[in-house]
C-alpha cells in the first residue's frame, strides 16, 4: 500500500528530524497513523489479529527507532497492539459464549446472553471488560460450594493467534470486518482520550489547588496550563511562579498564557528555584513520560526543582496524560533516555568556535558543551501523579500502566528489533 | 506599651528619634525591641551581637555618650585634656571590642560628626563616667567641682535614656534642641535651632501618640510588634489616619507635623550616616524619606513582586543618564567616588572583591584629597563624608556584606586615629590602613585560599564550578599550573551568564572544560568529584549567601553525594544570620529575564512586559543552607560551616585591627 507507506515515511522523517513537539502531538499523530495502517491492512481469513499485530508492530518498530527518546510513540504502538488483542479476545469470547450457549445452559447466562444479544452494538471496551470479568470467579458462593469453573478454562486459552481455530463456525467475512472495525473504533477512542486528557486532568484541579496558594512550575506544559486555568475558573485565586526552563524558555510562553488568562504570574530564572521554593505551597509540573517505576522523564531542570521541593517538604505533583505512561522500567535514564541538543542554545555560534575545534594534542576538543533535553526525576521525590483516571502514588504506577498494555508487547518489541 | 511609655522620664524623646529622617540607623538599633523599662539593660543589646552579654553594656553607653557628649561640651570651661584623652582611647578600644554590630559602630561615630567643636574631651569624660557607673545614679554623683551647673544638668539629661534603657539614645540626643539653645556660645554652627516646644505641647503630643497607638492597635494588634523599628514613623502615618476618627487629636497631630518640620534640619545632618543594611522598602514613609535625600533619581518599578516589597525595586537603566547629567551639580561628591558609583550602577564592576577594592581605593583617593575644614576635626568630618559616600554607593547598588565589613574597618581606623597626629600623618595612616586591608584581607587571603583549595584538587578530578568567582578561578588556574590533570565543568545561569567569561579564561589557559546551564546540573553531576563555589558572604549560622543558583548546585551535589567546597575570604564573614533567600536579597533588572540575547526565536515576553498580571523577578542572591556545605576554605584554613561563628568571634578584633 504505497499511500500508507508514504504516510509512514513522512511521519518517520518528522520524528527523525524532531519536527514534532510535545508528547501529546506525537501520540495523537502516531495513533492516527496506526489507524490508517490498520484500515489499509488487508487481513487474511485466518489469524486476522495476528496479521494486524504483525503489521502494526513492524511499523511501530520503525517509528520507535526513528525517535527512541519520544516514548509516547512506543506507548501508542503498544496501546494499539493491546487494543487489537483485546478486541480479538472479546470477539472470541463472544464466539465461545455462543458456542457454550448452544451446548450447555450456562450458569452465568445473563452475562453471556447479554453479550450475545448486544455485541454488535456494544463497544469493544465493554466487551473486553465483560470478557475479563467472566474470567474471574463469578461469586464467593461458587467458591464456597466448590463449583467447577468450566467456562474459564477454554476462554483463558483463547488469545491471539490460536483463537481462529475455535471460530471456524463463525461467518469469516463478518468477523474479519468486525475485528477491523472494532479495532479502528477503539483506536478512535484512544485518539479521543488523548485529545481530551487535559480536561479530565484539569477537572481535578479544584481538589488540589486552594485559595491563596503559591504554585511553582517549570517549563511549559499544556496540561499544566489547563490545570491551573481550571482552578482559576473555579474562582480560586492563587499565584504562580514560572521558572523559565532554559535553554528552551518555554516558561516564558506559559507565563504569557497564564497572565493572559488572568493569573498572577511571576517569571523567575531557573537558578532562583531554590530561593523561591520556601514560599511555594505546591509544585505542579508536566512531564515528558512516566516510567513504570514511577520515575518521571521531564524537561531539563526538573530534578533540581524536585529536590528543592523535597528539601522544603513541598508537594511535587506531576500531571501526566495516559499517553505518557510508559510500561518500561528505566535503566540509567539520565543518559539512555536523554537527548543532547545543539550547543548553539547555550553559546552563540562562533563564540567559542576556536576552542570547540582545536584539539589539545590528543585531538579532543578543549571545550564541551552539554545541553540535555530531559531530566530523570526518581520516584522517591514525586509526591503525586495526577492522570486522567485520578491521583496516584508513584508506587502504584506500575499497576495503572499494566491496565493499558498487554504484557506480551513490552518485551516483544525489543526482541523483534534485536532480531531485525 | 502605654504603661511603659508613661514611665519614660523623657517620653517625647523616643518619638523624635524615630522622626529623624535618617531611616537607616533606626532599624538596627531598635531591633533589640521597643524600650522596656522592666527589662535589664542587657536586653537592649542587639541580637547580632556575638559578645557575651557582660561585655555589651560598655559600647551601648559609649555610643550614647558619644552622641550625648558634644552638647555639653561648649560650656565646659577648660577641660583638662590629657587624662581624658587617654581615657578616650580606652573608650574607643572598648568600643571596638564590644560593638560588633556595624550599625552600632557607625552610629557611634556618625552623630558626633554632625557636631563641631572640641567635644572630644568631654566625650571621653562622660564616657569614663559611664563606664564606671552604668546607670542613672551617675547623675547624682556628677556634681563635682570641675563642672559648672549647665553641663551637669545636660549630662544628667544625657543620662536619662540610660536610666530607662532606651536603645535609641542617639536620636534622642540629636533631637533635643532645647538645652542647646540655652547655650548660645555653642559652636555648633551646622545645626539650625529647632522650633521649641512648650511643655504643654510636648505633653499633648505624647498623649496623641498614645491615643494613636491605641487606635492603631485595635485593628492590627500584632502589627506594631512585627515592625518595631518603624513604630514611630508608622505612628505618624497612623495619626493622620486616626485624625478623622478622633476629633480632639487634630490639634495634637498638627503639633506633630510641626515637629516633623523642625526635624528637617537634622535630617540633613543625619543623612550622612551610613545606612544599616536592611531598609524595609515596604514602609512607605521611610521610602519617601529615602527618596527625598537620594542623589540618584530612581524610578520605582511599576510591577513589584509582592513577596519582595521589602526590597528596593527600581526601574533599571533610568538612573545612569540622570546621574551623569548631575555630575557637575554634585560638587561635594568626590570624582573617584562618583566614578565607582557609576560603575556599580552600570554593572561594570561586579563581584564581591572587585567591588570592595574599588570602593576602598576610591576612599583612599578621597582621603588623599581631603583637607579638614576649619572648626572641624578630621575623624568626625571624614567619617561623615565617608558615610555620605556610602549612602551614595548604596543608591547605586545595595552594598554587599563584604563592603559593609570593609567600611566598618575603615571607620574604626579613622575613629582610632591618635589625636596627636597631624592631618597629613592621619591621612597617610588611613591610606596605609586601606592598602593593608586590601592586601591582607583580600589579596593575601586569596593566595592562602588558593594554596589550601588546590591541595584538594587531585589528578583525574572533575570539578564543577558555578558562575564566576575570582577565587575559584584562581584555584583552578593554580591547580592547572601545578600540572594537575583535571576537568572543569562550568555551570552557568541566566541572565548574567558570568560563566562564559570564566570559561573563556579557563580555555585560554588550556584547561579542559565542559559548559552547561544550571538546569543540566543533575545531568553532569554524575561525573563530578568536587564542587567549588564562591560566596558573597558566609553568615554565622553557616548559611552561604551567594550568587543565585549556588544553592541549587549545592543541593544537587549534596543529593549526589559530591563534596561542596566554598572558597571565601574571612573578611566576608558576617555575624548576621539568615534562613531563606527572601528576607534579604537584591533584585536585579527584571527586564533581563524577558530578553534572551542571541535567541531570536525566544521572544515570547517582548511585548507583554506591561501586562498587569505578569511580573518578572530577577533575584541576585540566594542562601545555601549549611547542610549542603562540606567545607569552607578561608584564609584561616579549611573549616566546616559550623565554625563560621567561631571565626567571626575570634578574628573579628584582629580583623578590625590589622
Amino acid at each position: 500500500m504505497p499511500d500508507v507507506q508514504a504516510l509512514v515515511n513522512d511521519f518517520l522523517n518528522k520524528l527523525k528530524k524532531r519536527k514534532i513537539e510535545g508528547s501529546q502531538a506525537t501520540a495523537k499523530q502516531t495513533a492516527e497513523l496506526l489507524r490508517s495502517v490498520i484500515s489499509q491492512q488487508r487481513v487474511p481469513y485466518t489469524n486476522q489479529a495476528g496479521a494486524l499485530i504483525d503489521s502494526v508492530r513492524a511499523i511501530g518498530e520503525q517509528l520507535i527507532a526513528a525517535n527512541p527518546i519520544e516514548l509516547a510513540v512506543g506507548n501508542i504502538v503498544r496501546r494499539v497492539l493491546h487494543i487489537i488483542r483485546e478486541e480479538d479476545l472479546s470477539l472470541t469470547t463472544a464466539a465461545v459464549t455462543e458456542l457454550n450457549l448452544s451446548t450447555i445452559s450456562d450458569d452465568d447466562d445473563d452475562d453471556g446472553g447479554g453479550n450475545q444479544d448486544d455485541h454488535p452494538v456494544l463497544s469493544a471496551a465493554a466487551v473486553a471488560a465483560a470478557a475479563r470479568s467472566s474470567l474471574r470467579p463469578p461469586s464467593l458462593q461458587m467458591l464456597l460450594e466448590g463449583a467447577p469453573e468450566f467456562v474459564a478454562v477454554p476462554r483463558s486459552s483463547s488469545s491471539g493467534g490460536d483463537s481462529e481455530g475455535k471460530s471456524k463456525s463463525m461467518d469469516r467475512n463478518s468477523r474479519t470486518r468486525k475485528l477491523k472495525h472494532d479495532v479502528i473504533e477503539a483506536v478512535n477512542e484512544l485518539i479521543q482520550d488523548i485529545t481530551t486528557c487535559h480536561e479530565l486532568i484539569a477537572e481535578q484541579a479544584v481538589e488540589h489547588i486552594h485559595q491563596n496558594e503559591v504554585i511553582l512550575t517549570l517549563g511549559s506544559s499544556k496540561t499544566v496550563l489547563e490545570f491551573l486555568c481550571a482552578a482559576k475558573e473555579k474562582k480560586r485565586s492563587f499565584r504562580v511562579f514560572v521558572a523559565e526552563g532554559a535553554p528552551r524558555y518555554q516558561g516564558h510562553l506559559l507565563a504569557k498564557e497564564l497572565a493572559a488568562r488572568g493569573l498572577q504570574t511571576t517569571v523567575i530564572t531557573d537558578s532562583a528555584v531554590f530561593a523561591m521554593i520556601s514560599r511555594v505551597n505546591m509544585v505542579i509540573v508536566g512531564s515528558h513520560a512516566v516510567m513504570a517505576n514511577g520515575g518521571v522523564i521531564a524537561p531539563v531542570g526538573m530534578n533540581m526543582v524536585a529536590l528543592a521541593a523535597q528539601k522544603h517538604a513541598v508537594p511535587f505533583v506531576v500531571l501526566a496524560g495516559i499517553h505518557k505512561l510508559c510500561p518500561l522500567y528505566p535503566h540509567n535514564p539520565e543518559v539512555l533516555l536523554n537527548e543532547l541538543r545543539s550547543p548553539s542554545e547555550l553559546l552563540d555560534f562562533g563564540e567559542f568556535s576556536d576552542c570547540l575545534d582545536f584539539g589539545s594534542g590528543d585531538g579532543s576538543p578543549l571545550l564541551h558543551v552539554v545541553n540535555p533535553t530531559f531530566d530523570y526525576v526518581p520516584p522517591k521525590v514525586v509526591s503525586l501523579f495526577i492522570t486522567d483516571t485520578g491521583g496516584h502514588n508513584p508506587s502504584y504506577m506500575y499497576r495503572l500502566i499494566a491496565d493499558y498494555y498487554s504484557a506480551d508487547d513490552l518485551v516483544v518489541q525489543r526482541r523483534h528489533s534485536a532480531v531485525n | 506599651m502605654d504603661a511603659r511609655r508613661g514611665s519614660l522620664p523623657v517620653p517625647r524623646v523616643r518619638q523624635v528619634g524615630f522622626f529623624t529622617p535618617n531611616a537607616q540607623p533606626a532599624p538596627t538599633r531598635s531591633q533589640s525591641g521597643p524600650p522596656d523599662s522592666s527589662s535589664p539593660p542587657l536586653s537592649d543589646s542587639p541580637a547580632s551581637n556575638s559578645l557575651s552579654p557582660v561585655m555589651i553594656p560598655p559600647p551601648r553607653h559609649h555610643s550614647d555618650n558619644l552622641a550625648a557628649a558634644p552638647r555639653p561640651t561648649s560650656p565646659l570651661p577648660v577641660p583638662e585634656p590629657s587624662p581624658f584623652r587617654r581615657r578616650g582611647a580606652d573608650n574607643n578600644n572598648a568600643l571596638l571590642v564590644g560593638s560588633y554590630n556595624p550599625a552600632e559602630t557607625l552610629l557611634a561615630m556618625s552623630p558626633s560628626s554632625s557636631h563641631v567643636g572640641d567635644g572630644e574631651s568631654e566625650e571621653t569624660m562622660s564616657g569614663g563616667w559611664f563606664r564606671r557607673s552604668n546607670s542613672g545614679k551617675l547623675a547624682s554623683s556628677l556634681p563635682s567641682g570641675t563642672f559648672d551647673f549647665s553641663p551637669v544638668q545636660s549630662t544628667a539629661e544625657a543620662l536619662k535614656p540610660n536610666k530607662v534603657q532606651n536603645p535609641v539614645g542617639i536620636s534622642e540626643v540629636s533631637a533635643r534642641p532645647a538645652p542647646k539653645e540655652q547655650q548660645p556660645e555653642a559652636p555648633s554652627s551646622s545645626k539650625q535651632p529647632k522650633p521649641k516646644l512648650t511643655k504643654a505641647e510636648r505633653r499633648a503630643l505624647q498623649e496623641s501618640q498614645r491615643a494613636a497607638k491605641a487606635a492603631a492597635k485595635a485593628p492590627g494588634g500584632g502589627k506594631s510588634v512585627a515592625a518595631p523599628e518603624e513604630v514611630a514613623t508608622i505612628k505618624s502615618v497612623k495619626q493622620h489616619q486616626t485624625q478623622k476618627k478622633d476629633a480632639p487629636q487634630v490639634a495634637v497631630s498638627v503639633a506633630a507635623s510641626e515637629r516633623k518640620g523642625g526635624d528637617k534640619s537634622q535630617e540633613k545632618e543625619r543623612r550622612k550616616d551610613a545606612p544599616a543594611p536592611r531598609m524595609q522598602f515596604d514602609d512607605k514613609s521611610r521610602v519617601e524619606k529615602a527618596k527625598r535625600r537620594s542623589v540618584v533619581d530612581q524610578t520605582e518599578a511599576k510591577k513589584r513582586v509582592e513577596l519582595f516589597r521589602h526590597l528596593p525595586q527600581y526601574e533599571h537603566g533610568t538612573q545612569l543618564a540622570d546621574l551623569e547629567s548631575k555630575f557637575l551639580q554634585l560638587d561635594p561628591m568626590h570624582p573617584a567616588i562618583y566614578k565607582v558609583g557609576l560603575q556599580y550602577l552600570a554593572g561594570d564592576i561586579s563581584g564581591g572583591n572587585a567591588r570592595c577594592i574599588a570602593m576602598l581605593q576610591a576612599f583612599q583617593q578621597v582621603v588623599k584629597d581631603y583637607s579638614t575644614p576649619p572648626e572641624k576635626t578630621l575623624p568626625r568630618d571624614l567619617t561623615a563624608k565617608i558615610s555620605s559616600y556610602v549612602s551614595f554607593f548604596t543608591q547605586c547598588r545595595p552594598l554587599s556584606m563584604s563592603m559593609g565589613n570593609a567600611i566598618r574597618f575603615l571607620k574604626n581606623r579613622i575613629a582610632k586615629l591618635s589625636p596627636s597626629l597631624s592631618e597629613s600623618e592621619s591621612k597617610s595612616s588611613i591610606c596605609t590602613d586601606i592598602d593593608r586591608f586590601i592586601n591582607e584581607k583580600i589579596v593575601l587571603a586569596d593566595r592562602v585560599i588558593v594554596q589550601h583549595a588546590s591541595s584538594k584538587v587531585k589528578d583525574g578530578d572533575v570539578l564543577l564550578v558555578y558562575g564566576s568567582s575570582c577565587v575559584v578561578e584562581m584555584v583552578l588556574l593554580h591547580s592547572h599550573e601545578l600540572g594537575k590533570q583535571f576537568r572543569v565543568i562550568v555551570v552557568d545561569s541566566r541572565p548574567k551568564l558570568e560563566g562564559k567569561a570564566l570559561l573563556r579564561r579557563l580555555v585560554a589557559k588550556g584547561v579542559h572544560c565542559t559548559y552547561t546551564h544550571i538546569n543540566a546540573v543533575s545531568y553532569v553531576m554524575h561525573e563530578v568529584t568536587k564542587v567549588f563555589l564562591g560566596a558573597s558572604s558566609v553568615l554565622s549560622n553557616g548559611t552561604v549567601y551567594s550568587r543565585v543558583g549556588t544553592a541549587c548546585v549545592a543541593m544537587v551535589a549534596h543529593a549526589f553525594r559530591v563534596p561542596v567546597i566554598i572558597c571565601c575570604e574571612a573578611y566576608k564573614f558576617h555575624e548576621r544570620v539568615q534562613l531563606d533567600s527572601i528576607c534579604s536579597n537584591e533584585l536585579g533588572d527584571p527586564d533581563a529575564i524577558g530578553k534572551v540575547p542571541g535567541r531570536m526565536d525566544v521572544n515570547y515576553l517582548n511585548d507583554v512586559s506591561n501586562s498587569g498580571n505578569l511580573q518578572l523577578l530577577n533575584l541576585m542572591y540566594d542562601a545555601t543552607p549549611a547542610d549542603y556545605v562540606s567545607m569552607i576554605v578561608t584564609d584561616y584554613g579549611m573549616i566546616p560551616p559550623t565554625s563560621v561563628p567561631v571565626i567571626v568571634r575570634e578574628y573579628r578584633r584582629d580583623h578590625l585591627l590589622i
